[in-house]
């Protein structure tokens, strides 16, 4: 018995063996999955196709003067691939209005979707990019894990050209676009090429229930000290002040952004947050904002059994009247409208002083953006200008969504909404959209800053030590750029 | 599977041997077995044995996935045998395999046992409801599973309800508890795969040897280990090698309700294995994790099964 058995699998592993040695010869990424002339080609002048190539000469970065077209009936017949994340309620309905629209205008481009979740996109969106036939458009995160690793992977198409043709650079604020931009071998991060253009409009800030705010005796807070001492008196008269779901991990980051917002300056947290070099985790504001964190949870500001409760189920819980404050991104502003109406308003974390511009999380919804590898980029382009011009963003508010242009001017009247589109169009003409702070680095999010939030609210970890490894994290990767 | 091995090569020889007698010799050619193992073999090698042969391959590379690998060697292994975190890792589902595999062998033993002995009317049924949890998706019971644990959930609600408030705790949240509520989670998934297995095992006793015991005066527990648990070594050996394998390999149940959390206190290897490749394009140190995994679980199988062979020898 035993013998015929080690036999077997003496004869699998030799087997193995033989298969592994045959394979060894081969580098991955060389010849199966992408073209092995282009993996070897630096000199392509035009968007490269998938492969190694990135090219340091300035010279090179902007494409040969390329014949651009933005007629789109003169485009002839076109099919263009979409893979996309526009799949959750509002946003679905806005999409397919638009592709709808797009299509009836120009009957002579075809858009094929290929939709997916959020987290189905990031995991096979790379795989996509290095087919040989990759999608035309794609939806990728502006992260240096996603777009980032694209635009070094070369399979980002320069979108310059075309914002001047399109005029985008006017219909845009900078602060929106710096979102999309990174330098052309992706190393720089918030400067340099245009990669992607946003629809939606993302800020992080407070939900509150009006009626219990009006019971404790409290208003809209005018400054950050103001906030924290309304967490006091909730406390005190036994509510919850704040709402937390943490299992995930990242919710606490939209907890601990503005608290960051509020102590240290934007322009180094802009720093920190896009992994660029110049700035440091271990600064004494830094530390001061991790402090107040931890010391909010010392106080038993949070509900009972935050690290382990869902996101979704908090906020519902919130909704239905748990609590006085939630600190969490527009994107509930849907769940929370829908059941508490006008007893929901929002607010951006107020600023140190009264007046003074707000600083908080948020930026945009996932950038589209065009593939080197596409066939038809002009089409593709007049798709993205399409989905972005001004009448797409009341498309956008009409279905529920916060369209990133024309905030102000197309807000309901009424319900949580309109303190949403306030409090965006305020933060993003006057104050700061600070970058989401796992955009740092590949490892920052899921390795140091999520277990990091919850080791410190925990009591796992000092102050100190949060800060530090944060540090270390930051500060490896921005030596290696 | 392993038990069948012998009695089938067996079977198999006798029909090689009687057949080639009897019938013309032109059907027996020495390549005969292999033609026949032929099909099954290349399916196998191409879905499974080329696969694995790729994941070693990869293992030696540094590679994103999207742009030109270099090759390291074994410095991916070595990553995986010094980096911190990644040893954690294993550690956490060395944990796990307690929860999956002795657990569920030693309550398993008991209910076959009793059920067993005490010859229940319904067997059929109880065998069905215990292995229901096997046949739900694990998706579906990580789900569940975490409402039950939420801090509002019905677990705490009826530990309130006894009076054990004490006790109610954030079972996902908490640093010392998150293992071992998702080991929990194991232990009654596979408690099921057990029990039937023993239960087929101890089907197959012969009442003699039970009664036999008897007359030599052995009690219920004498019996159980001096006749019962002998005969069924090589139950036990496939219960602990399916188990080991669910326990090394879980996934779908840390990534649906902890994510890793608290902190890193409840990550396993195969969460490396989808975070490194899918998350931050480490595709060679996902593949080491992969294969170093899979060595893990082949050796400690084979110690396993070397252990049953001898003992039922």
């Amino acid at each position: 018995m035993t013998s015929t058995y080690s036999r077997l699998s003496r004869i699998a592993l030799a087997g193995l063996a033989a298969a592994a040695l045959g394979l060894a010869g081969c580098t991955p990424g060389s010849g199966d999955s992408v073209d092995p002339s282009s993996s070897a080609d630096t000199s392509n002048g035009d968007a490269a196709p998938a492969g190694g190539s990135s090219s340091e000469d300035p010279a090179d970065t902007q494409p040969p003067a390329q014949e651009i077209n933005t007629d789109g009936a003169s485009m002839g017949d076109v099919e263009l691939i979409l893979w996309d994340q526009e799949v959750r309620e509002g946003q679905a309905s806005q999409f397919t209005t638009l592709v709808e629209e797009f299509q009836a205008e120009y009957p002579n481009i075809t858009i094929n979707r290929v939709e997916q979740s959020f987290e189905d996109l990031a995991t096979t969106l790379a795989l996509a990019l290095t087919d040989p036939n990759p999608p035309d458009i794609v939806q990728a995160n502006n992260a240096r894990n996603d777009m980032g690793a694209f635009v070094e992977a070369g399979q980002l198409l320069d979108l310059d050209p075309y914002s001047e043709a399109y005029g985008w650079g006017e219909r845009f604020p900078e602060t929106v676009l710096k979102n999309s931009r990174y330098s052309s071998d992706g190393k720089v991060f918030g400067e340099g090429t245009l990669y992607g253009l946003p629809q939606v409009g993302e800020v992080v800030g407070v939900f509150y229930n009006k009626t219990k705010l009006a019971e404790l005796g409290l208003t809209v807070p005018d400054t950050w000290d103001e906030f924290v001492a309304s967490l006091d008196t909730a406390k005190e008269k036994g509510e919850t002040p704040l709402m937390l779901g943490d299992v995930e991990g990242w919710p606490a980051v939209h907890v601990f952004g503005p608290i960051q917002g509020a102590y240290v300056p934007p322009e180094e947290i802009t720093l920190l947050g896009m992994g660029n070099p110049g700035a440091d985790w271990t600064t004494p504001e830094n530390i001061e904002a991790a402090k107040q964190l931890s010391d909010w949870v010392a106080g038993g500001y949070f509900n009972e059994g935050f690290l382990g409760g869902d996101y979704d189920a908090v906020v519902e819980e919130f909704a239905n009247g748990t609590g006085v404050f939630l600190m969490a991104g527009s994107w509930v502003g849907a769940v929370i409208d829908e059941v508490m109406g006008d007893d929901a308003g929002f607010f951006a974390p107020p600023p140190a002083t009264a007046g003074a511009p707000k600083a908080t999380t948020g930026g945009t919804s996932l950038p589209f953006s065009v593939t080197s590898g596409s066939k038809n980029p002009d089409a593709a382009a007049l798709f993205i200008d399409f989905i972005t011009s001004d009448h797409a963003m009341e498309v956008l508010a009409e279905t529920g969504n916060l369209p990133i242009l024309r905030t102000a001017e197309l807000a309901p009247t009424t319900g949580v909404w309109a303190d949403v589109y306030a409090e965006f169009q305020d933060v993003s003409d006057n104050g700061y959209l600070l970058p989401y702070l796992d955009w740092a680095t590949p490892t920052f999010g899921d390795e140091v800053l999520k277990p990091g939030l919850q080791d410190l609210m925990a009591g796992q970890k000092t102050v100190e030590k949060f800060c530090e490894d944060l540090q270390v994290d930051y500060a490896t990767f921005t030596a290696g750029q | 599977m392993r038990p069948s091995l012998p009695v089938n090569r067996r079977a198999a020889v006798g029909g090689w041997s009687e057949a080639g007698r009897r019938r013309s010799n032109r059907l027996y050619h020495p390549a005969t077995p292999y033609l026949l193992v032929a099909p099954a073999f290349v399916v196998y090698g191409l879905f499974m044995l080329y696969p694995l042969g790729k994941a070693v391959h990869l293992s030696l590379f540094e590679w994103d996935g999207m742009s030109l690998g270099v090759f390291v060697g074994l410095r991916n292994y070595l990553a995986v045998a010094t980096d911190g975190a990644l040893r954690a890792s294993f550690a956490h589902a060395g944990v796990l395999m307690f929860f999956y595999c002795v657990l569920p062998l030693a309550i398993g033993l008991v209910i076959a046992a009793v059920l067993n002995r005490a010859k229940v009317r319904g067997l059929g049924f109880f065998r069905t409801v215990f292995f229901l949890p096997q046949v739900i998706a694990m998706v579906v019971v990580a789900t569940a599973w975490g409402g039950i644990y939420a801090f509002k959930g019905p677990l705490n609600t009826l530990l309130r309800a006894i009076g054990l408030e004490a006790l109610a705790s954030d079972w996902l949240g908490s640093y010392t508890l998150a293992l071992p509520a998702i080991g929990m989670i194991g232990t009654w998934v596979e408690i099921g795969l057990v029990t039937v297995l023993m239960l087929s095992g101890m089907a197959k006793i012969s009442p003699d040897l039970y009664e036999s015991a008897r007359l030599d005066g052995a009690g219920a527990i004498r019996e159980f280990f001096a006749v019962t648990l002998p005969s069924v070594i090589g139950e036990i050996a496939v219960a602990l090698t399916l188990t080991i394998v669910a326990a090394l390999k879980t996934f779908d149940l840390v990534y649906m309700t902890t994510s890793g959390g608290p902190g890193t206190s409840t990550t396993v290897p195969s969460y490396q294995v989808y975070y490194q490749a899918f998350k931050v394009h480490e595709v060679g140190m996902a593949a080491a994790i992969g294969v170093t995994l899979t060595a893990l679980i082949f050796l400690i199988n084979v110690v396993v099964n070397r252990t049953a062979d001898r003992m039922a020898a």
